[in-house]
C-alpha cells in the first residue's frame, strides 16, 4: 500500500509540453486510470512515475518520498507496457523471472517462483513456451505475471486491455482487480478507452492536452461531468442548448427544472443520458416530459437505441427492454425527462453551431461562471 | 542514397511477390543467377592453378599439375605468414571498428537530430574518395608519427573504409531493434549495465556480427591502403597475391587468388547460414 502524489509534474520534449502541471493524489491500494484521448499527456505521466522519464518539473512522492530522483530499477514500481514487451529470446518463464534473475536470486528458485506466477495468472505448464508461441492474450498475463513476481508496492499498466480481443477483456480484467485487491497493491492505469476506465478504477483522472481536467469516481463523469467536453469523452449524446433561469433551463424542448448546483453560467449545455429518458406515456414522477417523433431505432444486443425528434432537436434515448420493438419511424413518444436525470455543463456563447431552435432564446451574455476548475475549452467534436 | 530508398528500389525491381520478397520458381531463378555471378569468375581461377601451360583459346588446359599449390602451401612459404598478417588486421580492423560503431550506429539509427544527413554522408565519403588519394595522403602524416611501414599504421589506415560500412550496418541494426525493451527491463529492476548485457546485447547480437564481419572483409580486400602505409613491409594476402601476379606465373597467381578469396566466401557463407537468412534482413537502413 503505497500513496503516490504527483506534484506539480510537467514534461517537455522541445517546445511541447506533454504534460502540464499534473498535480494529483493516488491513494493506497487503490486503482486509479489516468484516461484522455492519445496525445494527452497520460501515458508520459505514467513513465514519469515509474522512473522511465525525467520530469522537467515536479515531483513524484511515494508516502510522503520523494522519488523523483530515484531511478527506475529501485522505484519498487513495476511498469507493464501496452505492447506486452516480452524478451523474444526468452522463454516465458525466463521472461517472468527476468526480474529476479537482476535480483540475484537462484536459478532453481527463480524457476519454482515463476511457474508459481505463472500459474497464478492461469498459464500453468506454459513456462518453457516462447513468447511467439503465446497468443496476446497469453503474452498479456506472461508481462502482468513478469510484474507480479517481484511484489511490487506499485503496479502500472498501460492499456492492460487494448490488444485484447474482447472475449479476452473480461478475464484480464477480473484478473488484475483479483491480484491487485490480493496485494493491495496500488495501481495506476492508462487509458483512452472511457469504458476500460470505468470497469477497472476506482478513480478517474481525467487528462485532455496534457491537464487535468476532472478527477473523481467514475461515475461522476457519467452523471456529473464538469464541462461539455469531459460530457462528450464519457459517450454524451444529448447536448442541448439552454440558458439558465434559476432553478430552470430554457431549451427548445422546453423550460426544464434542473437539480441544484448544476454547473455553468446563464449559458449551458442541457445533459441527459440516452438511458435515463423515461419512454412510454406514464409521465415521470415530476411529471416533466416531451413528445417527439421517431426518426429511427436499432437493436443493440442488450439495448434499443431510438433518435427521436422533439422540436427540432435530437435525442437519443436508450431502452433496455422491448417497449420500442413497436414503435417505428414516424411514431409519437412521450419521453420523460425527470430532473434528477438532467445535468448541465457551461456553454460558452461563441462555441459552435448551436440548434436551430436554441437561436430563439435571443442574445446571450458571455461570462461563464466559476463553478468550474478546469479551464473553459474548445468545442470538441462528439 | 540513403539505405531505405535503397530497399525501396530492391522492392520495386523485385520479379515476383510482395514487398521485395521474390516467392517460387522465381525466387529460385534469382538465387540460381546471384549463384552463378558469384561463382563463375572461380571457374577458370581453379583450372588455371591446377594447369600447367594454359593458353588462350583452350577450354581446358593441356596437361594438369599440383604444382602451384604446393609452391602456395609450402609451409615455409610467405603465404601463411601473410594470413597470419592479414587475419591479424582484420580482426583488429574489426574490433576497433565495433568499438565506434556501436555507439554511432546506435545514435544514428535511434535518433533523430539536426544535421543526421550531413553526418552520414561524412560517414561515406572515405568510401567515396579514392583510396589512393586517402592513402598518399595519410601515408605523409604516418610517416612522421613513425607510423608507416608497420600493422598497427595499417590497421589505422584500413580503419578509414571500414568503419563507414560498420557504423552504417550497425545503424540499420539498431534501428530495427525493439529498444524500447531497454525501458522494460529497467522497470522490472535492471541496472543501465545488466540493461545491456541482457536486453541490449542479445537483441543486436546477430547483426553487430555480420556488420563486423564486413569489416572484417573490407580489411582483407585492402590493397592500396596496405602497399602505401605498409610500405612493402606488412605483406598481405592482396599484396602477395599482386607481387605474384606480377610475376608472371598465372598458375601461383590463381592459386593465390584462391587461398586468398576462399576463406571470406567460406566465412560468409556461414555467416548468412548461421543467421538464417535474418542477419541481412535486420539491416533496414537508418530511420
Amino acid at each position: 500500500m503505497t500513496d503516490i502524489r504527483l506534484e506539480g509534474l510537467t514534461r517537455r520534449y522541445g517546445s511541447v509540453t506533454a504534460l502540464d502541471g499534473l498535480t494529483l493524489d493516488i491513494g493506497g491500494g487503490t486503482v486509479t486510470a489516468l484516461l484522455g484521448p492519445s496525445g494527452c499527456g497520460k501515458t508520459t505521466a505514467l513513465k514519469l512515475v515509474a522512473g522511465l522519464l525525467d520530469p522537467s518539473g515536479g515531483q513524484v512522492l511515494f508516502d510522503g518520498h520523494d522519488v523523483t530522483d530515484v531511478p527506475a530499477e529501485r522505484r519498487g514500481a513495476v511498469m507493464v507496457f501496452q505492447d506486452h514487451r516480452l524478451f523474444p529470446y526468452l522463454s516465458a518463464g525466463d521472461n517472468v523471472a527476468f526480474g529476479l534473475k537482476m535480483r540475484g536470486v537462484p536459478r532453481r528458485q527463480r524457476r519454482r517462483e515463476a511457474e508459481a506466477v505463472l500459474e497464478r495468472v492461469g498459464l500453468d505448464g506454459l513456462a518453457d513456451r516462447h513468447p511467439a508461441e503465446l497468443s496476446g492474450g497469453q503474452q498479456q498475463r506472461v508481462a502482468l505475471a513478469r510484474a507480479l513476481i517481484l511484489q511490487p508496492e506499485v503496479l502500472l499498466l498501460d492499456e492492460p486491455l487494448a490488444n485484447l480481443d474482447a472475449h479476452l477483456r473480461e478475464g484480464m480484467r477480473e484478473l488484475i482487480l483479483d491480484v491487485q485487491r490480493e496485494r493491495d497493491l496500488t495501481t495506476v492505469v492508462v487509458t483512452h478507452d472511457q469504458e476500460e476506465a470505468v470497469v477497472l478504477s476506482e478513480d478517474i483522472a481525467l487528462l485532455f492536452d496534457g491537464r487535468l481536467h476532472q478527477h473523481g469516481a467514475p461515475r461522476t463523469f457519467f452523471e456529473h461531468p464538469a464541462t461539455e467536453r469531459t460530457a462528450r469523452f464519457f459517450g454524451a449524446a444529448n447536448l442541448v442548448a439552454g440558458r439558465r433561469h434559476g432553478d430552470r433551463v430554457h431549451t427548445p424542448l422546453g423550460s426544464l427544472r434542473v437539480p441544484d448546483g448544476t454547473p455553468g453560467g446563464p449559458d449551458v449545455w442541457l445533459t441527459v443520458r440516452p438511458e435515463r429518458l423515461v419512454v412510454g406515456d406514464t409521465p415521470a414522477a415530476d411529471g416533466q416530459h416531451v413528445q417527439g417523433r421517431v426518426v429511427s431505432s436499432a437493436f443493440l444486443g442488450t439495448r434499443t437505441r431510438a433518435t427521436v425528434e422533439v422540436a427540432g432537436v435530437r435525442l437519443t434515448v436508450d431502452v433496455a427492454d422491448d417497449a420500442l420493438a413497436d414503435v417505428g419511424p414516424g411514431s409519437l413518444l412521450t419521453l420523460g425527462l425527470p430532473a434528477e436525470a438532467l445535468w448541465t455543463v457551461p456553454r460558452e456563447a461563441t462555441a459552435g453551431p448551436t440548434p436551430r431552435a436554441a437561436d430563439e432564446l435571443g442574445p446571450v451574455a458571455a461570462s461563464a461562471d466559476g463553478t468550474v476548475t478546469s479551464p473553459p475549452d474548445r468545442r470538441t467534436q462528439p | 542514397m540513403t539505405a531505405v530508398d535503397a530497399r525501396q528500389v530492391q522492392g520495386s525491381s523485385a520479379p515476383a511477390g510482395v514487398a521485395g520478397q521474390p516467392q517460387g520458381t522465381g525466387r529460385s531463378v534469382v538465387v540460381g543467377a546471384m549463384l552463378l555471378l558469384l561463382l563463375a569468375p572461380f571457374v577458370p581461377l581453379v583450372l588455371a592453378s591446377l594447369a600447367e601451360g594454359y593458353f588462350f583459346p583452350q577450354v581446358l588446359p593441356d596437361r594438369w599439375s599440383t604444382r602451384a599449390w604446393r609452391i602456395v602451401l609450402d609451409p615455409s612459404g610467405r603465404t601463411w605468414s601473410a594470413l597470419v598478417d592479414t587475419v591479424t588486421i582484420g580482426v583488429a580492423v574489426m574490433v576497433l571498428s565495433l568499438v565506434v560503431a556501436i555507439p554511432a550506429g546506435r545514435v544514428l539509427g535511434t535518433r533523430r537530430f539536426r544535421g543526421k544527413r550531413v553526418v552520414e554522408l561524412v560517414l561515406l565519403t572515405p568510401v567515396l574518395v579514392p583510396a589512393v588519394a586517402v592513402a598518399i595522403g595519410i601515408h605523409v602524416v604516418f610517416l612522421r608519427l613513425g607510423l608507416a611501414g608497420g600493422i598497427p599504421g595499417v590497421v589505422l589506415a584500413h580503419l578509414i573504409p571500414a568503419t563507414p560500412y560498420v557504423i552504417l550496418l550497425s545503424a540499420g541494426v539498431f534501428a530495427n531493434a525493439d529498444l524500447e525493451l531497454e525501458a522494460q527491463a529497467r522497470s522490472l529492476g535492471a541496472s543501465w549495465w545488466r540493461t545491456r548485457l541482457h536486453v541490449t546485447l542479445p537483441l543486436v547480437a546477430p547483426g553487430l556480427a555480420v556488420a563486423a564481419l564486413f569489416g572484417f572483409l573490407v580489411s582483407w580486400g585492402q590493397y592500396v591502403l596496405t602497399l602505401v602505409i605498409g610500405g612493402g613491409r606488412v605483406v598481405t594476402l592482396p599484396i602477395l597475391l599482386f607481387a605474384t601476379a606480377s610475376g608472371g606465373d598465372a598458375s601461383v597467381t590463381a592459386a593465390t587468388a584462391l587461398f586468398h578469396s576462399l576463406p571470406a566466401v567460406v566465412l560468409l557463407v556461414a555467416t548468412t547460414r548461421v543467421l538464417g537468412g535474418q542477419g541481412f534482413a535486420t539491416f533496414g537502413g537508418t530511420r
